[in-house]
C-alpha cells in the first residue's frame, strides 16, 4: 500500500551505485566470467550491447556476493524490504520458482504437511519434492459462469486445518494468474490461530505493495514469507525476484538464507540483481503514480472489451467476499466462450493475424497483462483487433466445455512418487496406477496429475479432451504425452 | 567556407537527401512528435515531423492530388469522407473542391500539426474553415472503431507506419474501415514506397494485409520528389468498386477541375505498375 511510510532513502540504489564505480575504475580482469567484458565474443557485445556486458561480472569485494552479502547486496536487500513492507527481504536469480521453493523448504521438515490450493504454480508442487513435503490440496473454488479456478474459500482452508492439525503451513496465490486474490487478512489470522505459516506465491503480485487502489499484499496482510516475482509486474529482467519474509519468522532469517543457498547459483548475474536494485527504487518512488494510471487504463480497456459485444471483460463485480475475495484490476481478463470462440482461439488469431501477444488463453478466457510499459495505441489496437475478431469470427457458443476441478487423489508423497521404481505405459493402461509425472494443461496451468497421485477416469478424460481442442500439454518426460510413468 | 544551414533526411542509413535551408520558421516538440517548418530555396515552406519531410510547397500537389482525385473518379458520388491524417490540410483542400461531398469528419491526432500548417502553410491549410469540414483531434484507429456503414470514402493520409501513424497500419485498422465503410466504399491509404529497404517490407506488408480484409485492393503509383527514392505508392482498396472497370473520367473531368499532376490518362496509368513493383506486393499477373 502506498500509504506504508519508508524508513530508508529510495532514492538510493547501493548495487546500482556500486557497478557505476567498478565500470569507472576500469579494472583489469583476471577472473571469471571469461568473456571479459565481451571481448571474447564481439558478436554477443555487438547484440546485447557493450553496456551491458562491462557489468556482467562476478561477485568480488566491490560488489559484495549474494551467498553471505555483507555491503551493497545487504544495503539493497535491506532497501527492498523496506520497499515491501518486509522484516527481511531476499534478492533471487533462479526465478520466483526458487523463490517460493525456498519459502516451502524453509517451514517444512521432510514428511510435513502443507495446505495448498490445486491451482499452484508447478514450481510449488516441485518444492514438494525437493522438500519431501506431503501435499494437503484444497479445492480452490470455481467460478462457474466463467470457468475460473478462485482463491479458496475461508472455510475450505478451515476444514483442511482442522483435519490436518499437524500441518506447518497454509500456501497462497495472491493473486491467481487470472487476477482473483483469498482474503489475505482473514487466511494469515486463520493460520497463526492453528500455529501455522501462511506462505504466499505472489508472482503476479509485485505490484500491490505500491497502490491502495490494489488487493491487499502478502506482507501488509499478515503473510510470512512471500515470493514476489518483480519481473512480472515491476519491470525488472526475467528471472528477478524477491523473498519476502515477515516479523513473525526474522528470526529464521539466516536459515532462509542456508535454504535459498542449497540451491541458487553460486555466480549470481548482476545484470538481475542490478534490475532488482533499479525497479526497486522505480516501485518506491513512482509506484504510487504508475498503478492508478494502469487500472486507469485497465478500466478503459475493460469497458470498451464490453461494448463491443459477445466479450465480458470482468472486474472486481465478480468478487463473493470470500474465494474470490478481490480483483487485480490491473489484469484484462475478458470471457470468451459466449461469443462462440475458446480463449485460446482468441489467443491465437491475436497472435497470428494481428501481431499481438497477450498472456494466455484458456477455454472459455484470454488475458491481457497491463504494465507501466503499455502506451494508449497498443491498447487501441488490441481493442480494434478484438472487435475485428468479433465481426469476423464469433460462432454459435454451444459445445465449449469449460474448465473442471479435477479433485486429486493422493497416494504418495510427489517425493516418494518421484522417486519409486517406475514404468512407462500407454495412457490407456495407467487407469488406476499412481503417477510418478505431472501431467499439466497449459492453460490455466493447474496440474491434472501430480507425482504421488491416482490416475483416475476423470483425469484420463480430461487429458484427452485438452489434447483433443490443442492445449499445450507439459510434464511427461514423453514429449507427445502418450505415455506416462506410474510406480511398478 | 559559406554560412549555409543545410536539413538531411536519411533515406535509409546510407543514403541521405539534403536541401538548403535559409531559416526555421517554426520548432515544437507536441505530444506525439517533433513538429518543424521550414523555408527553403528550392522547395518553399517545407513541414517535416520527426525528421521526415511530410510535404514541401513545390511537389505536395502531386500527393494530394493522387490521393483524392483517384477515388472521386471513380466513386463520383462520393457525399461523406472520412479523412484520417492529413494535418497539413492538403487533403482537405483537394476535398473540398467537390461541391457534391456534404461532410468530412477529419480525424488528426496531433493539434501542433495543424496549428502549425494553419498558420505557416497559407497555400496548403486553406480548408479548415469550410462548413463541411469536422476536424477531430484524436486518434484515428480509436475513432473509427465506433463506426459501421458510414463513409462512402476514407483517406488515410498519415506518416510512416514508424511513429504516431503505426497504427494506421495494421489489419485490425483497415479490417475496423471495412466495417465504417458503406457496401460501395473506397478506402485509399499512402502506402511507402516500393524501393528501399524497410519501405518495400512495408509497402508488401501493407498490401497483403489489405488484401486480406478487402474484395479489390490495388496499388497505384505516383513520381514524388522530395520523398524517399521519388518513387510512391498508394493503395486503393473497396468492397466491389474497381479503380480501371468502374473507373468514370467523363464524370471527372465533367467537372472543369483544374489540376497540375492529375489527369484522367494519369488515372489509368497510375495503375499499370513495374514489374519490380508487381513482384514486391506479390501482384505477378495483374
Amino acid at each position: 500500500m502506498s500509504t506504508r511510510p519508508f524508513q530508508l532513502d529510495h532514492l538510493e540504489a547501493p548495487l546500482h551505485k556500486a557497478l557505476l564505480d567498478y565500470r569507472r575504475r576500469r579494472i583489469v580482469s583476471f577472473d571469471v566470467p571469461g568473456h571479459k567484458q565481451g571481448r571474447t565474443t564481439p558478436e554477443l557485445t555487438e547484440f546485447l550491447g557493450e553496456k551491458c556486458l562491462s557489468v556482467d561480472v562476478n561477485s568480488m569485494a566491490m560488489l559484495d556476493n549474494l551467498i553471505h552479502p555483507v555491503s551493497v547486496i545487504k544495503e539493497a536487500e535491506a532497501l527492498a524490504a523496506d520497499a515491501f513492507g518486509a522484516a527481511a527481504a531476499f534478492f533471487i536469480v533462479n526465478g520466483t520458482s526458487a523463490a517460493v521453493q525456498a519459502m516451502i523448504m524453509a517451514s517444512l521438515n521432510p514428511g510435513e504437511k502443507i495446505i495448498m490450493p490445486r491451482n499452484v504454480h508447478r514450481s510449488a508442487i516441485n518444492a514438494l519434492i525437493l522438500a519431501r513435503a506431503v501435499p494437503v490440496y484444497v479445492n480452490p473454488g470455481l467460478d462457474r459462469e466463467l470457468g475460473i479456478p478462485l482463491g479458496m474459500a475461508y472455510e475450505d482452508v478451515e476444514a483442511a486445518i482442522l483435519a490436518n492439525p499437524d500441518a506447518k503451513a497454509v500456501l497462497i496465490n495472491n493473486p491467481t494468474y487470472y487476477g482473483v486474490c483469498p482474503d489475505v487478512r482473514r487466511l494469515a489470522d486463520l493460520a497463526h490461530a492453528h500455529g501455522l505459516r501462511l506462505l504466499v506465491d505472489e508472482a503476479h503480485g509485485t505490484h500491490f505493495y505500491f497502490s491502495d487502489a490494489l488487493p491487499v499484499a502478502g506482507m501488509d496482510g499478515g503473510a510470512d514469507m512471500c515470493a514476489v516475482s518483480l519481473h512480472k509486474t515491476g519491470g525488472s529482467l526475467t528471472q528477478s525476484s524477491l523473498l519476502l519474509i515477515g516479523g513473525n519468522v526474522i528470526g529464521d532469517a539466516g536459515y532462509v538464507r542456508q535454504i535459498i543457498n542449497l540451491t541458487q547459483t553460486t555466480s549470481a548475474s548482476y545484470l538481475l540483481m542490478s534490475s532488482l536494485d533499479l525497479a526497486r527504487k522505480n516501485l518506491a518512488l513512482h509506484g504510487s503514480e504508475i498503478f492508478p494510471r494502469v487500472i486507469q487504463y485497465a478500466d478503459y480497456a475493460r469497458s470498451e472489451v464490453n461494448q463491443i459485444g459477445g466479450y465480458y471483460a470482468f472486474s472486481s463485480e465478480r468478487a463473493d467476499g470470500n474465494a474470490f475475495f478481490a480483483f487485480d484490476e490491473t489484469k484484462l481478463s475478458v470471457h470468451t466462450r459466449s461469443i462462440g470462440l475458446s480463449g485460446m482461439e482468441v489467443y491465437e488469431r491475436l497472435r497470428d493475424e494481428y501481431d499481438i501477444q497477450v498472456e494466455f488463453g484458456d477455454l472459455g478466457n484470454f488475458l491481457a497483462i497491463l504494465s507501466i510499459g503499455d502506451r494508449a495505441v497498443g491498447i487501441e489496437r488490441l481493442l480494434a483487433a478484438l472487435s475485428e475478431i468479433y465481426r469476423l469470427n464469433k460462432r454459435d457458443p454451444a459445445g465449449l466445455l469449460a474448465n473442471e476441478y479435477i479433485e486429486p487423489h493422493v497416494a504418495l508423497t510427489p517425493a516418494e512418487a518421484f522417486y519409486a521404481k517406475a514404468v512407462q505405459l500407454p495412457l490407456k493402461a495407467c487407469l488406476g496406477r499412481i503417477s510418478t509425472e505431472f501431467v499439466m494443461c497449459y492453460p490455466p496451468g493447474i496440474p491434472i496429475l501430480a507425482p504421488g497421485e491416482l490416475v483416475t477416469e476423470a483425469a484420463l478424460d480430461y487429458i484427452y479432451y485438452a489434447k483433443s481442442i490443442g492445449s499445450n500439454m507439459t510434464g511427461t518426460e514423453d514429449l507427445a504425452v502418450e505415455k506416462l510413468f506410474v510406480v511398478t | 567556407m559559406k554560412k549555409e544551414l543545410w536539413f538531411n533526411e536519411y533515406h535509409t542509413d546510407d543514403v541521405c537527401f539534403s536541401f538548403r535551408v535559409t531559416e526555421q520558421v517554426f520548432t515544437g516538440r507536441s505530444e506525439f512528435q517533433q513538429v518543424e517548418i521550414f523555408d527553403t530555396p528550392e522547395f518553399g515552406r517545407v513541414l517535416v515531423l520527426d525528421g521526415i519531410i511530410m510535404c514541401t510547397e513545390k511537389d505536395e500537389f502531386i500527393y494530394h492530388d493522387m490521393i483524392v482525385h483517384v477515388p472521386l473518379a471513380v466513386h463520383p458520388a462520393v457525399q461523406n469522407v472520412l479523412l484520417i491524417g492529413g494535418g497539413d490540410g492538403g487533403a482537405l483542400r483537394e476535398l473540398c473542391r467537390y461541391d457534391t461531398i456534404e461532410s468530412i469528419e477529419m480525424v488528426e491526432i496531433d493539434a501542433m500539426v495543424v496549428e502549425a500548417s494553419k498558420k505557416y502553410l497559407p497555400t496548403i491549410a486553406v480548408s479548415f474553415d469550410d462548413p463541411r469540414v469536422h476536424l477531430m483531434i484524436a486518434d484515428g484507429l480509436r475513432y473509427v472503431r465506433r463506426k459501421e456503414q458510414a463513409y462512402d470514402l476514407i483517406i488515410v493520409d498519415s506518416t510512416d507506419p514508424f511513429g504516431p501513424g503505426e497504427s494506421l497500419f495494421t489489419k485490425e485498422f483497415y479490417g475496423n474501415c471495412y466495417k465504417a465503410l458503406k457496401d460501395n466504399g473506397i478506402l485509399v491509404n499512402q502506402h511507402e514506397s516500393p524501393f528501399y529497404g524497410q519501405e518495400a517490407r512495408e509497402a508488401r506488408l501493407t498490401h497483403r494485409r489489405m488484401k486480406s480484409v478487402f474484395e479489390v485492393s490495388r496499388v497505384y503509383q505516383a513520381h514524388i520528389p522530395t520523398y524517399p527514392s521519388g518513387h510512391w505508392l498508394f493503395g486503393f482498396s473497396s468492397k466491389g468498386l474497381d479503380p480501371i472497370r468502374d473507373f468514370k473520367p467523363e464524370a471527372w473531368n465533367a467537372r472543369g477541375l483544374s489540376t497540375e499532376y492529375y489527369n484522367t490518362d494519369v488515372h489509368a496509368g497510375a495503375f499499370m505498375l513495374p514489374t519490380y513493383v508487381r513482384t514486391l506486393i506479390g501482384e505477378d499477373t495483374v
